[in-house]
């Protein structure tokens, strides 16, 4: 187990990197305390296998620092390392028993037959493996091989990290749930860092305790979920956790108070803008935003433009002046007719500029 | 449910079912009525049952061309299949330098085979030969035409450069095809190379080797043009094979029933043996 610290790290595929675009990671600091439980999120092609390679050692960094407990590893095979990673698709040696799966790690390192025995068993039985451990492993199912490469790693007892690769991905989906909070419990149990790689949110948000928002070679923002939820600190992380994703529209900022195409709205930051330029946008989550009782007319008139059943509430799209602004409606409720004025929550409305959440000290990265 | 029946769809078979009924089915058939009986010129065939079969399996020097097969087709396979595998492993997977090398290995594969035989013969002939000359100035004395054992050597030498090939290209192909999560997963686990090679690659590459032991045991065993080519079968019949046998009692003696009743024997150790192998090698998987 270990705490992990990446300094300044920088990876390029590219011989010699010249434009922004051909870093696939662009100068990440972050810590992760040990024994944590963190999601790595983020769309395809953001960065995140190549961050999880740097960090298992499979992959050199172009530039920066791996730490692990303080100890630099940058320059660290993955044996010496002492990690384990669960790819996407099970890996798994055919010709060999369950039994010797996971007894493979802990023989190439020499341990001696008796604790391999005991530690074989010991994550067999975690597993639930234990009733299979003389089968061919090449016989299992796609979440049975799975268990077998998280099995590979568990059996080191001084693993320091277990890295998880949308492990997921081929696994059916009745058995996701079933192993997702398999992996939950685990991770209660035995408290080794984990960091699970996905571009599924809810896989995201069910693991980790931090949840890690990459795009684009950067990390756009770390946080629980709840904080990605109510305080976006970006407005791709808005877009890409929570589904609708934030509302977003064009505002300016005078004197204090932000408004959005001449009506003012109230919002927690805009007294925080300095007057330093840059695009200038709100952003607010479906979730706060509201019809007002009809009759009132504070608030932005919206044209309603259709409303989508989604189960314990419907998604409401409405628009004023072609920006659209969508809410949510609690099954039950009314929606008005064509016409109405919905009201933004201010405690959770934000300004961003360029993207990036408006606060005192400035960009907030 | 009604289902159309339409009977007209066979015409759609016809050009298949004529293609293999004459390139296969009635050459067969031709081979197995000449075994069955005596024919003498001017087209006069009689009835002779058996005899033929009887005689080939009794005939000593049947056995001592299947012998010769056996042991040359063992060699091959031997030399051929431990050296592909190895040279395969040995190639670079990316790089500039990959299609340098499946180039290299292709070139003998393009040779027409009776050219391959007529390159090993300049080769390996006593006066001017590179082989010959080289072998000479290594204090060998290298004599292919007069030796039996240098007959051997040369021939399997000449196949041995032919076919490697053909196993390096098969392999090469399996190993690329293996994901790299597997190498990575193998790092991690802190697996040695020698490992590397006997849990991951050598099962991964079960179904190429079958197929390329498969494929160099029926070639080998039926191996004609570059022998003839070479030795003619010589010195004396140490390197008749099977095939050069058949050739010789066919239309070399003109035995059209023995020729036949051979052929069909031939035909069905090869099919025997291809099966055996096949059903060996593929025993394992289904445990």
């Amino acid at each position: 187990m270990a705490q992990i610290q990446l300094r300044e790290l920088r990876h390029s595929y590219v011989d010699q990197p010249a434009a922004d675009s051909d870093w696939a990671l662009k100068r990440l600091t972050i810590d992760w305390a040990d024994g944590g439980a963190y999601a790595l999120l983020g769309p395809s092609g953001c960065g995140k296998t190549t961050l999880l390679n740097v960090i298992s050692g499979l992959l050199r960094p172009t530039g920066g620092q791996i730490l692990f407990d303080g100890r630099d590893v940058t320059d660290a095979s993955p044996e010496q390392r002492n990690i384990a990673q669960v790819f996407q698709f099970p890996v798994i040696y055919d010709t060999m028993t369950v039994y010797d799966n996971l007894a493979f790690p802990l023989r190439n390192r020499g341990v001696d037959a008796r604790e391999v025995d005991r530690r074989v068993r010991e994550v067999a039985e975690m597993l639930e493996l234990d009733d299979m451990l003389r089968h061919r492993a090449a016989g299992l199912t796609a979440d049975g091989k799975q268990k077998i490469s998280l099995g590979r790693g568990l059996a080191r007892s001084d693993v320091n990290v277990i890295m998880f690769d949308e492990p997921l991905t081929v696994i059916d989906p009745h058995l996701k749930w079933v192993l997702r909070s398999k992996l939950k419990e685990l991770h209660q149990r035995i408290r080794v860092t984990m960091i699970y790689v996905t571009h599924d949110q809810t896989e995201a948000l069910t693991f980790a305790d931090q949840v890690v928002v990459m795009n684009d070679g950067e990390i756009v923002q770390t946080g629980t979920p709840v904080e990605l939820f109510e305080r976006p600190n970006h407005t791709f992380v808005g877009h890409f956790i929570g589904s609708p994703g934030m509302n977003v529209l064009p505002c300016e900022i005078a004197g204090g108070r932000a408004t959005f195409a001449g009506l003012p709205v109230d919002s927690v930051n805009a007294g925080a803008y300095r007057g330093d330029g840059g695009r200038l946008e709100l952003g607010v989550r479906p979730e706060f935003v509201s019809f007002a009782p009809a009759g009132a007319d504070d608030g932005i008139p919206v044209r309603i433009v259709k409303a989508l059943d989604a189960g314990r509430h419907r998604i409401v799209e409405t628009e004023h002046a072609d920006h659209k602004i969508k809410l949510l409606v609690p099954e039950g409720e009314a929606i008005p007719g064509d016409t109405a004025h919905v009201r933004l929550a201010p405690e959770r409305t934000w300004v961003y500029r360029d993207g990036w959440l408006v606060t005192g000290k400035g960009a907030a990265r | 449910m009604n289902k159309t029946v339409n009977q007209r769809a066979w015409w759609f078979v016809l050009p298949v079912v004529l293609l293999v009924a004459f390139n296969a089915v009635i050459p067969l058939m031709t081979v197995v009525n000449y075994s069955v009986q005596e024919s003498f010129g001017s087209n006069m065939f009689f009835w002779s049952g058996v005899r033929w079969f009887e005689e080939v399996l009794r005939s000593e020097r049947f056995h001592a061309s299947l012998l010769r097969q056996l042991a040359f087709t063992a060699a091959i396979l031997a030399i051929e299949v431990p050296l592909g595998l190895a040279i395969a492993l040995a190639m670079p997977r990316r790089g500039p330098w990959v299609s340098v090398c499946l180039v290299l290995m292709a070139l003998p594969l393009l040779i027409p085979w009776n050219v391959v035989g007529a390159m090993w013969n300049i080769m390996a002939l006593p006066t001017i030969g590179l082989l010959s000359e080289t072998l000479h100035a290594l204090g060998f004395d290298y004599n292919y035409t007069r030796e039996p054992g240098a007959a051997w050597f040369t021939v399997i030498l000449m196949d041995v450069w032919h076919w490697t090939s053909l196993v390096v290209l098969l392999c090469y192909a399996g190993l690329v095809s293996i994901p790299d999560a597997y190498y990575q997963a193998a790092k991690i686990d802190g697996a040695r190379p020698w490992a590397v090679f006997r849990y991951i690659q050598l099962p991964k590459l079960r179904y190429v080797l079958t197929i390329a032991i498969l494929l160099r045991f029926m070639d080998s065993f039926m191996i004609y043009t570059e022998v003839v080519v070479l030795t003619g079968g010589g010195p004396g019949t140490a390197t008749t094979f099977l095939s050069i046998d058949l050739v010789k009692t066919a239309l070399g003696q003109f035995d059209l029933g023995p020729a036949a009743a051979m052929s069909l024997v031939y035909f069905l150790i090869i099919l025997l043996m291809s099966w055996l192998f096949y059903t060996l090698m593929m025993r394992n998987q289904s445990r």
